[in-house]
């Protein structure tokens, strides 16, 4: 697995950038966004959930949401993680 | 704390502001007032008015701590003439200003560094957009904004509640006697309209301009009678900010979907024949809804009474198109929209009264068949908030929306369901700046919800065949669509406290954190 970026910052998208961590640092995830406060936690929890789904362990995802909706966020986040894979 | 007509808790007495007289309903409270009055002035024969730069026309009056200084927005984002007064302020030493500035734009940032060192320390705006309004909502002021109306700041000044000691006029062009007009010189901007008030009722006014001509200057928009000095500056704004070229029409699909469903509301309601009355603004699906309704009207022949507003280029074609008979002009847009009202004598220059005072004997606004508006939210009660964005911070303000809303005879709030991914329908807007009782239509992209008050009007979109919801069943597919938002937090120090165009409190903004 290598470093890899889906996504745009156009309103109601979002940029999620991949980067593999070592075995066993865990998932790590960072979030900028237009709507923090409101959807901060929705952004977080469809992110993990879709890595778990996904069965990653170790990574660190950088999201840099302009108020993208869930079905956008996991669609970027599937992208970058398929571009991640085939670059390794 | 005391609730008012829309539910909205407000303090009794908010510190800075003093007591509040609590919104009561959109006209249920009377004036019982008498207008105020400016001193009475003489001028002999041989006296000048023309003074030596901004200090000299301090030192003259003379400026003091203390004093109100009123300015007009038609400059907009292009105003060269609050910063060069407000500099010349911090200049001599003098402190404790208020600015009754009628709309605050980005331009206005050094207004932030004068707010920290105490030479303004009190606002009374209109609308206030970009480094100012985020500084006010931080909290910068130890004294509340007042946000009032078009109508209600033109209100204040004729009643009273807003005495301003010096009125700073911009002039596009003025001549040494002191007669003012905005459609000739290198600043040109059209209409002079929300500087009338303050022309008539202040105790000094200043016309600042960098475009003398020989006296008698014509046309006259502000005469030399209320004029007590001119003061020719290298520059008063930056013609680039002023006036945009064509104002074009969104190409955004969305958007185009809301202004054809608008415009076909308008077409239910009936409102499609000779004596049609219209107001819309300059931005997103408001320019489109003109588009549409032009398209209507000459399909069917008729002719409108008058365009009402802020003035774009494409209400002055359909003027000339002779789809309308009049422009009511207090603000013009663009470059357009300056040439009609030089040229064409049915372009009308009016005052802000005139435009939408509530308290005269009739302002524009209640002549109005449709106006139609933005909303940054709206809630399930019809209450919109234009003022503070959703994260508490202020972004905007009423303008001219409450007035038109309460005047015209079918009032269209048209709005993305979704912004980004905030929903615009909320339970309770976070800040009330147009009662619902004065909105009639909700257009979304979703479909179109009516005010329950107007039950006639439902059943004649119904008849139409337009996608009628209820206004819960908007929010309940935005909120499928995007989730529930969470509350932001705010804090509990009140920044801001809106007025309405009466002069009752709609509601209160809080510090953002």
């Amino acid at each position: 697995m290598k470093t890899a970026q889906a996504g745009t910052l156009e309103s109601s998208d979002i940029m999620i950038t991949l980067s593999p961590q070592e075995p066993g640092d865990g998932v790590k995830i960072d979030i900028d966004s237009n709507v923090l406060h409101q959807y901060g936690e929705a952004i977080q929890a469809v992110i993990a959930s879709t890595l778990a789904e996904a069965g990653v362990k170790d990574v660190w995802v950088k999201a840099v949401d302009r108020g993208a909706l869930d079905y956008t966020i996991k669609a970027r986040l599937l992208t970058a993680l398929d571009r991640a894979r085939r670059a390794a | 704390m005391m609730i008012n007509a829309i539910g909205r808790e407000i303090p009794e007495v908010v510190e800075g502001y003093g007591p509040v007289k609590s919104f009561a309903g959109a006209f249920a409270t009377p004036p019982g007032m008498q207008r105020q009055a400016p001193a009475v002035k003489a001028a002999r024969p041989g006296d000048s008015k023309l003074l030596d730069g901004l200090e000299e026309v301090f030192r003259r009056i003379p400026v003091r701590d203390g004093m109100t200084l009123s300015f007009h927005h038609h400059f907009r984002n292009g105003d060269g003439v609050v910063n060069q007064v407000l500099a010349t302020a911090a200049r001599l030493g003098i402190k404790n200003l208020k600015v009754a500035l009628s709309s605050v734009f980005p331009v206005h940032a050094p207004l932030v560094e004068h707010f920290k060192t105490g030479v303004v320390t009190a606002l009374d705006t209109n609308y206030m957009s970009g480094p100012v309004a985020e500084a006010v909502s931080r909290g910068v002021l130890a004294q509340p904004v007042v946000l009032r109306t078009h109508g209600g700041r033109a209100r204040a000044i004729e009643c009273g509640q807003l005495k301003i000691d010096v009125a700073f006029i911009a002039a596009p062009a003025a001549d040494p006697c002191g007669n003012i007009n905005g459609v000739t010189g290198p600043t040109a901007c059209g209409s002079l309209g929300y500087a009338f008030p303050d022309a008539e009722y202040a105790d000094h006014v200043v016309a600042v301009t960098d475009h003398l001509e020989a006296y008698p200057l014509s046309p006259v928009s502000i005469p030399q009678t209320r004029v007590d000095y001119v003061v020719k500056i290298e520059r008063i704004g930056d013609p680039k900010g002023i006036v945009s070229g064509t104002t074009r029409i969104t190409k955004d699909p969305v958007q185009l979907k809301i202004a054809d469903t608008a415009a076909k509301v308008i077409e239910a309601a009936g409102l499609i024949r000779d004596g049609f009355s219209f107001q819309t603004g300059a931005g997103g699906a408001s320019l489109a809804v003109a588009h549409f309704v032009r398209q209507m009207m000459k399909k069917a022949r008729i002719t409108g009474s008058f365009a009402l507003g802020g003035i774009t280029g494409h209400l002055v074609e359909m003027l000339e198109e002779g789809l309308f008979k009049k422009i009511i002009d207090v603000q013009g847009f663009d470059l357009e929209a300056v040439r009609s009202i030089a040229s064409n004598p049915n372009h009308l220059e009016v005052s802000a009264g005139f435009y939408a005072s509530p308290f005269n004997a009739g302002c524009a606004v209640n002549q109005l068949d449709c106006v139609i508006l933005g909303a940054t939210e709206i809630d399930t009660d019809f209450n919109v908030n234009v003022v503070t964005g959703s994260d508490g911070v202020i972004m905007g303000g009423s303008g001219g929306h409450s007035d038109a809303a309460a005047g015209a005879g079918l009032t269209i709030v048209v709005a993305n369901l979704l912004r980004g991914r905030l929903p615009i329908i909320m339970d309770k807007v976070l800040t009330a700046t147009t009662p619902g009782e004065t909105i009639d239509v909700l257009v979304t992209e979703w479909g179109v919800a009516v005010n329950p008050r107007r039950a006639e009007l439902r059943e004649q979109l119904l008849a139409a065949g337009l996608p009628v919801k209820e206004i819960g069943e908007l929010k309940a597919i935005a909120e499928k669509m995007a989730g529930k938002p969470k509350e932001v937090p705010l804090g509990s120090r009140i920044v801001a406290v809106v007025e309405y165009r009466d002069g009752t409190v709609l509601d209160v903004v809080r510090q953002a954190k």
